[in-house]
């Protein structure tokens, strides 16, 4: 998919105003729908959340050394924690097939893909 | 049902009480009240009632069902159970069964404990109130008018209503201790990695923590010491041992307080942090002022992290594997049914939260707000780490930080659900502990009167990460010391 941006690039968040078209580039980005009489509320409302978020900047910019402050992407102390690289137990074809929505044993019977309707 | 785990399963091994005397009661418990207080999304009378008879016919013959033997427990419904469905209260799932037990609950079963039912919840456990349910609103047994919190809603409304002793909630962002605040009971977020999240449907992963809601901290030890440990299905989960129980009484500690944040509550909330100050004191333990720098940041940089991982994590659900897929029209394809799909399933507060997700972490602004949060994250632990080694606490450090759970006391159904940041602001408190993996736990306090309404109000109080077996001997002093005493609702 080609890279699509929600807002100026230039903004980068500050304020954090989201506006209609935003929110429609959004949408169609995380595969949601939004209808017409929903998306001015919705614009406001992750506006105001947005908004709030400048005092993360401030937060970091009241270190004495702000660009050492160091991004912290999850509290665990497990790292590169390995297993064995062997089979195990999994659960059955069946089992599994038994779960989806639609089926044309043995496959998960999913709208054709190439050809009209669009999608991947 | 308003015996403690620890009474009930001390009773069955012994063959003086039995497991289906319990389950009955619990059975009993939850039929008079859940239709006024929607705590359960599916209660499973029948097999809880075999599984009592099994385990009953197990000790006659001398065997040893375990430490929960016979002991009724709810399991939030957003935690794998083969029995019964998985919905996590959403139109997404609401069908879905599960080929597995989260190994939570495998640990739960292994030790003999009776799953007399899933609880309701806000959907994907997005939510502040029990509101966002796809489901009825679980009540606040307190005063049914009011929210339970959120989002392990129905296991709060479960426990306080006396219909288990234990429940399990799933904590990302305070969904055990908030509720846990409103509706007057004990909850328990352990350390990151400390309780498997196998089976426990991801919301989060960096911050989500399966944990116990009980009516006594001795059953939250209880509770964690069945439920904690490795495991080789979540690459997350800790080797470090919790040893929760016994429950060390004697410790000698000093208790920080972040005096600063306290301005942000309601004054009900700072003078059940006071009589909680003071309470400690009286039990010997010294309390001292600490400042958590970058608290205040902490809702905006949670708001950011939790529903980038969200929007990823809510990826798989598109209509195809399992849960809910939409009927199409002619000439309508693989996208549309991904669209159609997700957005019938997923209720507003979802997907405004993927929106929200896929924004931070879109092109141009993932440093700007995603790489921002992760740096706050840091300095929160920072703050975290500092209070507990001594550098603003005196040599030893903190054992533990005292600060309230909630901002206030529980809301009327309906005054916060239309400004998203006003429920946001909920989990002030909490969020703190997530973004630093720590172990966190929420106690009852004190009620006060609001309009009428007689509502319980709780304290927090936070540990070292790994340390939460510290965490809870400073709980149980506090408790002993408070004298709530296991009360119902």
């Amino acid at each position: 998919m080609a890279e699509e941006r929600t807002e100026s690039r230039h903004d980068h968040g500050s304020a954090g105003a989201l506006d209609a078209a935003g929110v429609r580039k959004l949408a169609r980005l995380a595969r949601l729908a939004v209808t017409d009489a929903d998306i001015e509320p919705e614009a406001v409302r992750l506006s105001a959340v947005l908004g709030a978020m400048d005092v993360l900047r401030e937060a970091v910019a009241r270190e004495d050394e702000p660009e050492h402050v160091t991004p912290m992407a999850h509290a665990g102390d497990e790292t590169n924690r390995m297993r064995a690289d062997a089979p195990g137990e999994a659960l059955s074809n069946e089992t599994l097939m038994a779960m989806a929505p639609e089926t044309l044993a043995p496959f998960v019977r999913v709208p054709k893909v190439i050809g009209e309707g669009g999608g991947a | 049902m308003t015996r403690s785990a620890v009474e009930i399963a001390g009773g069955v091994r012994t063959g003086k009480a039995s497991a289906r005397e319990a389950v009955r009661a619990s059975l009993d418990a939850i039929a008079a009240r859940d239709g006024e207080l929607s705590a359960f999304t599916q209660v499973f009378a029948d097999e809880a009632m075999q599984r009592a008879s099994a385990i009953d016919e197990a000790v006659a013959k001398g065997e040893d069902p375990g430490p929960l033997a016979g002991v009724p427990i709810a399991v939030k419904d957003n935690i794998c159970t083969t029995l019964g469905r998985t919905t996590c209260a959403s139109r997404f799932l609401e069908d879905y069964r599960s080929p597995f037990d989260a190994t939570a609950v495998e640990r739960l079963l292994a030790a003999g404990a009776v799953i007399v039912g899933k609880t309701n919840m806000d959907e994907f456990a997005m939510g502040s109130s029990g509101e966002h349910s796809c489901f009825e609103r679980a009540k606040n047994p307190w005063a049914p008018g009011r929210v339970t919190g959120g989002s392990s809603s129905g296991s709060a409304a479960a426990v306080a209503a006396g219909m288990v002793s234990i429940a399990l909630g799933s904590d990302t962002g305070g969904s055990i201790r908030q509720p846990a605040s409103h509706c007057g009971v004990v909850g328990l977020k352990p350390s990151y990695g400390a309780v498997s999240r196998w089976g426990l449907v991801a919301f989060a992963s960096s911050l989500d923590q399966i944990g116990p809601m009980t009516r006594t901290v001795e059953d939250a030890a209880l509770a964690l010491s069945v439920i904690a440990g490795v495991d080789p299905r979540d690459a997350t989960s800790s080797a470090r041992s919790i040893d929760a129980l016994p429950l060390q009484r004697e410790d000698v500690v000093r208790v920080g307080v972040p005096r600063g944040l306290l301005e942000s509550a309601d004054e009900r909330v700072c003078a059940a942090v006071a009589e909680a100050e003071a309470a400690l004191r009286g039990a010997g333990v010294e309390i001292v002022d600490i400042e958590l720098r970058h608290a205040d940041a902490g809702v905006a940089a949670y708001y950011v992290i939790a529903p980038a991982e969200a929007s990823s994590n809510l990826a798989r659900f598109d209509g195809v594997r399992y849960g809910r897929r939409a009927e199409l029209a002619p000439g309508e394809g693989l996208e549309e049914l991904y669209v159609k799909s997700r957005t019938e399933g997923f209720g507003a507060e979802v997907r405004r939260r993927i929106l929200l997700g896929t924004h931070v972490l879109s092109s141009g602004y993932h440093d700007a707000y995603y790489v921002t949060a992760q740096r706050v994250r840091g300095l929160i632990k920072r703050d975290y780490d500092r209070a507990f080694a001594g550098e603003v606490a005196g040599e030893d450090g903190c054992a533990a930080v005292l600060l309230p759970a909630a901002p206030g006391p529980a809301f009327v159904a309906g005054a916060k659900s239309q400004d998203p940041m006003a429920m946001y602001l909920e989990d002030a408190f909490t969020v703190g502990a997530n973004l630093a993996g720590l172990p966190g736990i929420t106690l009852p306090v004190r009620t006060v009167e609001d309009d009428g309404d007689t509502l319980p109000i709780g304290v927090q109080l936070i540990g070292a990460a790994f340390d939460d077996a510290r965490l809870l001997s400073v709980a149980v002093k506090l408790e002993t010391a408070l004298g709530w005493g296991a009360r119902t609702a």
